[in-house]
């Protein structure tokens, strides 16, 4: 399979990232330091013991006019994209992000509108021969929530524009696979305290790559947060206005 | 990937045996940027005592296991350079099967390259291969300035020797090159065989040397009298292809011990059965046969978070070296002084040790290295205070990654080299910028 990253630097994208080259897929990495790239790169090619990654592609989320380019770029080492991730996202408490609407602005541009104008590109490129386009939410948008109304919001958004693209290109041979993770120990989340089914990144990393493989439109992982929002989802909303999560 | 191995709750970083202090570890896949502004960098926290703890009062600690990003690989050399949080659990998984390995590991997997470097680690075969320092080549190291240095043998050679062993207190190691050795197989031929008596144990690991690149000495101190010092001998090497099964080894499973226990269950009583038991396990006489690589080097993981057996109160591990030139008459000693305390444990193990490596303060030196895991209670810093007063009588030294209750006094007593250590620590860091709670409490650095 010849694969898109966005965002393997760290993290589950990182993981991901592993799982695919071990397993002999061709790679191009996107991402916004070209010198960074390049120490993912060679940790790729190094852990697969052959060159797996075709090329690393400058790719800033904060920038839609390089979106174009730089999947150009990618086509064009890789001859066709058979898939796109993007695991990349900016993440702040929602402290942080009450206290600094600018701060606040442009987590919800790159996590939402950035994000969703990156898909559009990614689209154009898999849709004449097919393909899956995987793109990483988050629980976090299932249901507006007290510690995360902000994050949530972007990734609300971000969940339903995949939903409906889902809806409307899988006959054409376009499959999106929306992956929500529940809490995962990465530096997204260091320094908070983790939750009960807290998940690690290798673990939800081979969930990715089963959905990718699957074309599973939806999965939560690790696996128990499905259950968790099956619930949290229904609880009324008298219950969410005094309940902390 | 390793990470989870850690058992950090926010707030509180602590060492292996238990010894924590409040502070929070900045962990992040860039280490070159929360190496800047911290007195220190921890792997993966498996040091027992306080090696890997900031100084009290510092409220950061920079933590490595995330930089794990395989950067060069030679097959040719077997020069590997890495990011310092790369772990020996992903160097096998990656490695193994290709026919490489560490020329050096420790009792465990779950350690950093730079944490292997920092402590200098020795493994069973340090009368063959020395430590990990000699098969460093080079290290990429933020110092004290906030400067990136590259040192080698050949380039700036005092920091490179005074950082191998170095205990984290010349800067931060942010990039290891490290030669790899080729194996024949991923499988040991090896044996075990029941020894009688200290006297016959200091015998055998001599004879055993040449025969053997690794050997290793498990002690039931609990045994007295006539059958003191007697246990259980471990030697092997790599197997060759003939001798190897065909299907490369499966990991081993690891099931974990949930909750902190309470204290009985490391207390006397278990450790006496659990000690005869595992005596009359191993055959008398040597019975070659074909080893897991895992179980052979790191019975140890086979249970995570072992460390939760001894309790709330947690353990300690006292490790030294007694020089080769006081005998078996010297561990006489040190097995009665434990003894006399009461100090039982499950785990006591001897080595063998070869030359002195490299590294300025690297601990292995030749001789035998007792290594004994003490339960906290409360007599046991008198235990350490007293087996302490004896190995720096003796000529012998401490292991600085297993100590969290020794002394300044002792250590210094134990360490003439040190002077040349601080020395060259303060011409990279004159205003003692890089400590530890251990510099603190042993090299008399400011908390
Ligand atoms: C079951 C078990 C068996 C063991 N067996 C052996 C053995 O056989 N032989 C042996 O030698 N040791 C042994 N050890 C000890 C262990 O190998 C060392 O303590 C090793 O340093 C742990 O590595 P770590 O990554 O966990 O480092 P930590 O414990 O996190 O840190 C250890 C020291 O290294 C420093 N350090 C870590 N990373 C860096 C970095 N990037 N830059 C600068 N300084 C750094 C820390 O500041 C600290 O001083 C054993 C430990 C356990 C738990
Ligand atoms: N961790 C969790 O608990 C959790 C839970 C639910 C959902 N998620 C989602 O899972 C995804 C991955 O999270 P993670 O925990 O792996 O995060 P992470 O460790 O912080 O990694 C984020 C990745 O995104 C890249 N990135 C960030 N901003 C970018 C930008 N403007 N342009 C290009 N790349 C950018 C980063 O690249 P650099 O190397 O350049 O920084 C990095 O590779 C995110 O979508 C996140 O929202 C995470």
């Amino acid at each position: 399979m010849n694969v898109v990253l966005l965002g393997a630097t760290k993290g589950i994208g990182r993981a991901v990232a592993r799982l695919l080259a071990l397993r002999g897929d061709r790679l191009v990495l996107l991402g916004r330091d070209p010198e960074d790239l390049g120490r993912s790169a060679a940790d790729l090619d190094v852990r697969a013991g052959r060159s797996v990654v075709a090329a690393t592609v400058p790719c800033d989320l904060a920038d839609p006019a390089g979106f174009e380019p730089a999947l150009a770029a990618a086509a064009a080492a890789l001859g066709r994209i058979d898939a796109v991730i993007v695991t990349a996202a900016d993440f702040a408490t929602q402290e942080a992000l009450e206290a600094d609407l600018e701060r606040c602005r442009s987590l919800l541009t790159i996590n939402f509108a950035h994000t969703v104008v990156f898909c559009e590109h990614a689209r154009r490129f898999l849709l004449p021969h097919g393909g899956t386009l995987c793109v990483v939410s988050s629980v976090a948008g299932d249901r507006g929530r007290k510690p995360v109304v902000l994050y949530g919001a972007s990734k609300a958004g971000l969940s339903a524009y995949l939903e409906g693209l889902d809806h409307r290109y899988r006959s054409a041979g376009l499959k999106v696979v929306c992956i929500k993770p529940g809490f995962v120990k990465t530096s997204m989340t260091a320094g908070l305290r983790p939750p009960p089914f807290a998940g690690e990144p290798a673990q939800v990393a081979r969930d990715i790559v089963r959905a990718i493989d699957r074309g599973t439109p939806v999965v939560y992982t690790p696996w128990p947060w499905r259950f968790v929002m099956h619930v949290i989802r229904r609880l009324p909303r008298g219950v969410m206005r005094r309940v902390g999560f | 990937m390793t990470v989870s191995e850690r058992q950090a709750s926010p707030g509180v970083v602590a060492g292996w045996g238990g010894i924590s202090t409040l502070a929070v570890e900045h962990e992040s896949e860039d280490l070159e940027r929360v190496t800047r502004h911290v007195p220190l960098t921890r792997g993966l926290g498996r040091s027992y005592g306080d090696s890997s703890l900031p100084p009290p009062g510092e409220p950061v600690v920079a933590a490595s296991p995330r930089a794990d990003r395989l950067l060069a690989f030679d097959d040719e050399t077997g020069d590997l350079t890495a990011e310092a949080g790369y772990s020996l659990y992903d160097l096998w998984d990656t490695f193994l099967p290709r026919g490489w390995f560490t020329p050096v590991s420790p009792g465990t997997q779950f350690v950093t390259l730079g944490g292997m470097v920092a402590a200098d680690v020795h493994g069973k075969n340090h009368h063959r291969e020395g430590s990990i320092g000699r098969h460093v080549q080079s290290l990429r190291i933020r110092v004290a300035s906030g400067d990136i240095v590259t040192c080698s043998r050949q380039q700036e050679p005092d920091l490179f020797r005074a950082t191998i062993g170095g205990m984290g207190l010349t800067g931060h190691i942010l990039e290891v090159t490290l030669r790899l050795v080729r194996i024949p197989s991923p499988w040991i031929y090896g044996q075990t065989h029941r020894v009688s008596g200290i006297d016959e144990f200091i015998r055998v690991l001599h004879a055993a040397r040449d025969e053997w690149p690794f050997t290793m000495g498990w002690i039931d101190c609990l045994a007295q009298g006539r059958a003191l010092g007697r246990g259980v001998m471990f030697a092997g090497r790599w197997a060759t292809p003939d001798e190897a099964p065909r299907r490369p080894p499966r990991r081993l499973p690891r099931p974990t011990v949930p909750v902190t226990c309470p204290s009985w269950v490391m207390g006397q009583t278990v450790a006496r059965v659990f000690n005869a038991c595992y005596y009359r396990l191993h055959p008398a006489r040597p019975r070659p046969r074909i080893f897991h690589p895992e179980a052979f080097f790191y019975p140890l993981d086979a249970i995570r978070h072992w460390n939760r057996l001894y309790g709330r109160r947690g353990f300690t591990q006292y490790q030294c070296v007694l020089p080769e030139s006081g005998g078996a008459a010297l561990m006489h000693e040190l097995l009665e002084r434990m003894a006399r305390f009461g100090a039982a444990s499950f785990l006591c193990v001897i080595k063998d040790c070869g030359p002195q490596g490299e590294g300025i303060l690297s601990f292995p030196m030749p001789g035998v290295l007792v290594a004994l895991d003490l339960p906290m209670r409360d007599n046991t810093q008198q235990v350490v205070d007293s087996l302490n007063e004896f190995v720096a009588a003796a000529g012998g030294r401490i292991y600085l990654a297993k100590d969290a209750l020794s002394r300044a006094e002792h250590f210094r007593a134990m360490e003439p080299r040190l002077a040349e250590f601080e020395a060259i620590r303060r011409r990279w860091d004159p205003e003692g910028r890089i400590r530890s709670a251990q510099s603190v409490r042993l090299f008399g650095d400011r908390p």
